[in-house]
């Protein structure tokens, strides 16, 4: 395909300006979506390498690969990298950044210079996360469990603190954007039972942003202060308790998992009605129950704590919330399912990353019924169950999702098709290579072997050998992506502005949009995904 | 090399019974549930694919269906709930008479001391058959004391008393490990329990040197810093009488009562005008760093000897002398 005999090239937001200086001081949202992009594609890459590392020293029972203090910074910073500079930003500062906008009929987010000045306090809290990384590292875990953190541990935990404490405010003030804009500048006739339930999902997130976040950003606060100028907050020896800490660390940080994951099932609830070509089913429950996820995920922190001391009564009261939020995700499980009955279904490879997203996302709820069962959770909890469990909501689903939907909008980001038979191909790699990685930690788990172990007992081998032969074959599912990506912008095929046949108002715009998406406001007469009046497109051809 | 691949643990308390079989039920459960989504992704996709000519039936939703997928599973969770719920309150419920052994967690080791004055680093010798109940504190950061063989985990927190509890029904040799992240040899902070047939449990109990029972020890300890000066046992002294204190509840100057558990008896020492008792003066000196965590077990473990066994007669408590052996618990 030969671009060059396009002659007199229409303007877009992609080459509409073009030097350094034009991406760094730019207000467009697609524009600081994709330095997202960049920027977190970066630190995925470094949290995964930090997972392999981790995986080749669990090959054998020995501690031998590495230093027992070099492994645990190595899983530390493992999740502190994937949880606070990839999968918190991920779906919402790329896609939600990318789409809010344009699915609601915006020119902008409601604050774009706050839009800009969020993506630099997230490189800000990078750069100091990466000085934190190369200077020597820190080893507490991504919990931060005191007293270990403020008296014990001799690692840069401040900086560590520091930098997640100025990430937290990339997140309030992303979350604090999309409330605002998503209130004020719907275009006419985007009423609120019209929008898109990807909308409806970054609606929840942001609520959670900004709410939750401003308490972890006090808690390491707290962590710093007791750390660097010895006040007795958490350390039982200075007067404080140590189990406060845990109370206020998993008031944000249980919270924080539906902020990873309610974007994902955004994502999903826009793939599957395109390529069923039909309505999502039951819309009004789906959309609910994104805000139902969010606010009962405020009450279920302490399902964290069962066997870390709390009263028997707390324990069980903690342990009902958390069935009650389950309630909530399995109704999106449902419709979803029931939104392919009588569909007319195509399996390109957005669709093959839903289908995942539902697997790997159902199998991780139900072990979450497990560990919330309190008799079950006291043998299981700090073992690889946990481990197991939450990589299959936060990986399975969230990092499939993420991956669904950058496939999805990847023609319209970049106004290029990716080739469709590499993408089947990676889709099918991630999901085989996901469950050879982590289905062996649920057994390994219940067998009893403690998470955060250098060394093993021997005979939890096997079971560690498979989960690292899976990471491999996962590592390969996730580089061709990116591989392909960045061979499509030069070489994929000229994306049409609705590829899919998809509904919404993202796809009334030119692929890539112009600057300020719509050359004039759209105005909506239509109820969300109306696909009985949009034509289905030719069936998606395999692309060499 | 993989000659031992375990796929289920053993398991060896009473209580792993109980954990197991709901374990196997939600397992079950899930398995079912998992296998109904997916049987339900691929008939539709099959049966349902793309064909030119056909298009999708557009089916706006079901109030009907989504009540009933919403309170069904509700109605299933709160099963689990009960179930889960039920199996905890028993772990977390001590029976009365269980052998008590004190457990000092520190980095990265356990020191675990017998209610007859063995100490054990990183084994513990227990009886098949017999309740044993932990109570254990620690010197530095958080640990985990995780047994998985008797399904049974409890945080060990600085600065107080935590408590698990199990009974062994099968002599066997079990892991011990250490499960809430705690420095550098977090993985080495392992041992074992070892659980033997009462008659050896006998022989090894006489076999080591013993340097008298965990309550002699607190009362060398409790006489060494004076406290029998205003802790009297005869007449009234300027601190409550401590005999039968233990277990009962104690009026507070504030008004409050609270029950006086290890950990009252803990703070008591190390903090004492945090809870005073009523119609006595705040006047005892602070023991905060000047006991060490094996002290202080030792100090409780006597305080505790001076009130009658739970199921004793009622009556004038006996002062139980020093030293004896503890009670044998009732099979």
């Amino acid at each position: 395909m030969a671009t060059a005999a396009i002659t007199a090239e229409r303007e877009h937001y992609l080459n509409k300006e073009y030097g350094i200086r034009s991406w760094l001081l730019t207000t467009d949202h697609k524009r600081i979506a994709l330095l997202y992009l960049m920027s977190i594609t970066f630190f995925f890459f470094v949290g995964g390498f930090f997972a392999l590392l981790i995986r080749l020293e669990l090959l054998t029972p020995a501690g031998d690969l590495v230093q027992a203090d070099t492994y645990n910074k190595l899983f530390s910073m493992h999740g502190q990298v994937m949880i606070f500079f990839f999968l918190i930003p991920s779906i919402p500062a790329v896609l939600g950044n990318f789409l809010v906008p344009m699915m609601i009929g915006a020119k902008d987010l409601a604050f774009p210079r706050i839009n800009l000045l969020s993506w630099y306090l997230y490189i800000l809290a990078g750069l100091i996360y990466i000085h934190c990384i190369v200077t020597g590292g820190v080893d507490t875990g991504w919990t931060f469990y005191t007293p270990f953190s403020t008296a014990f541990s001799n690692t840069k935990v401040i900086e560590a603190g520091l930098s997640i404490f100025v990430a937290g405010f990339s997140s309030i003030l992303t979350g604090l954007n999309f409330v605002v804009t998503i209130h004020r500048m719907r275009a006419p006739g985007m009423t609120w039972s019209r929008l898109p339930l990807f909308i409806w999902a970054h609606y929840a997130t942001s609520i959670i942003q900004l709410l939750g976040t401003p308490v972890l950003a006090v808690t390491l606060v707290l962590v710093v202060f007791e750390r660097a100028f010895n006040l007795g907050i958490f350390d039982p020896t200075r007067g404080g308790d140590p189990l406060l800490f845990q109370h206020l660390f998993w008031f944000y940080s249980h919270p924080a998992v539906y902020i990873m994951i309610l974007p994902s099932m955004g994502v999903v609830a826009e793939i599957i009605p395109c390529f069923s070509r039909k309505r999502i089913f039951g819309y009004h429950a789906v959309a609910l129950s994104s805000i139902a996820i969010a606010v009962f995920g405020f009450l279920v922190w302490a399902h964290h704590m069962f066997v870390a001391g709390i009263s028997l009564y707390s324990a069980m009261i903690f342990s009902i919330l958390s069935y009650l939020v389950a309630v909530p995700s399995a109704i999106k499980v449902f419709n979803w399912t029931a939104t392919m009955y009588k569909g007319s279904i195509s399996f390109t490879t957005p669709m093959l990353y839903a289908f995942g997203f539902i697997g790997l996302f159902t199998m991780g709820g139900l072990t979450g019924l497990f560990l919330a069962a309190l008799g079950i959770d006291v043998h299981v909890t700090d073992t690889y169950f946990v481990v197991a469990h939450f990589h299959y909501i936060m990986v399975g689903g969230a990092v499939m999702g993420y991956l669904g939907g950058m496939h999805f909008w990847w023609p319209k980001i970049s106004g290029r098709m990716y080739p469709e038979a590499w993408g089947r191909l990676a889709a099918l790699i991630v999901f085989l290579g996901f469950n050879l990685t982590f289905f062996p930690q649920f057994i390994l788990g219940y067998l009893g072997m403690p998470r955060r172990y250098w060394q093993y007992p021997p005979e939890f081998q096997v079971l560690n050998v498979l989960s690292t032969a899976g990471s491999t074959i996962l590592a390969v599912g996730y580089v061709l992506p990116m591989v392909y990506f960045l061979w499509s912008m030069r070489y994929g095929k000229i994306a049409d502005d609705n590829p899919w046949g998809a509904a919404g108002l993202e796809w009334k715009t030119a692929s890539p949009p112009p600057t300020f998406n719509f050359e004039e406001t759209p105005e909506v007469t239509w109820e969300a995904y109306n696909y009985d009046q949009i034509p289905a497109p030719e069936e998606v051809t395999v692309e060499r | 090399m993989f000659d031992n691949f375990p796929l289920w643990p053993v398991p060896a308390s009473t209580g792993a019974g109980n954990v197991d079989a709901l374990f196997i039920f939600l397992v079950l459960l899930a398995g079912f549930m998992s296998a109904a989504i997916f049987t339900m992704i691929l008939v539709f996709g099959l049966r349902y694919r793309r064909r030119h000519g056909v298009e999708a039936e557009q089916i706006e939703g079901s109030h009907a269906l989504e009540i009933t997928w919403s309170v069904v599973p509700l109605g299933i969770f709160m099963v689990i709930f009960a179930w889960g719920a039920i199996i905890y309150f028993q772990e977390r419920t001590p029976p009365r008479g269980a052998t008590e052994v004190y457990v000092v967690a520190k980095q990265w080791m356990w020191k675990l001391e017998h209610e007859g004055g063995q100490r054990e680093i990183n084994e513990l010798h227990v009886p098949v058959g017999r309740d044993v109940k932990m109570i254990m504190t620690s010197q530095d950061v958080i640990h985990s004391f995780y047994v998985p063989a008797f399904r049974i985990k409890q945080d060990v927190l600085p600065g107080r008393y935590t408590t698990a509890w199990f009974r062994a029904i099968k002599p066997g040799v079990y892991h011990l490990f250490c499960a809430e992240y705690c420095g550098t040899q977090h993985s080495g902070m392992i041992g074992q329990v070892v659980v033997m047939e009462p008659a050896q449990y006998q022989a090894w109990l006489s076999g080591g040197p013993i340097s008298g029972s965990l309550a002699s020890n607190g009362q060398s300890i409790f006489q060494q810093l004076g406290c029998p000066t205003c802790h009297r046992f005869d007449v009234q002294g300027r601190g409550p009488n401590l005999v039968g204190v233990f277990g009962k509840p104690v009026s507070l100057e504030d008004g409050r009562t609270v029950i006086a558990d290890e950990n009252y008896i803990r703070e008591s020492i190390l903090s004492p005008s945090a809870k005073v008792v009523s119609g006595f003066n705040p006047i005892m000196p602070v023991f905060q760093g000047l006991v060490s965590e094996e002290q202080l077990t030792a100090l409780v473990a006597y305080i505790k000897s001076l009130s009658p066994a739970p199921s004793g007669a009622a009556g004038t408590p006996t002062l139980v002398p020093a030293g004896t052996k503890p009670q044998e618990p009732k099979e």
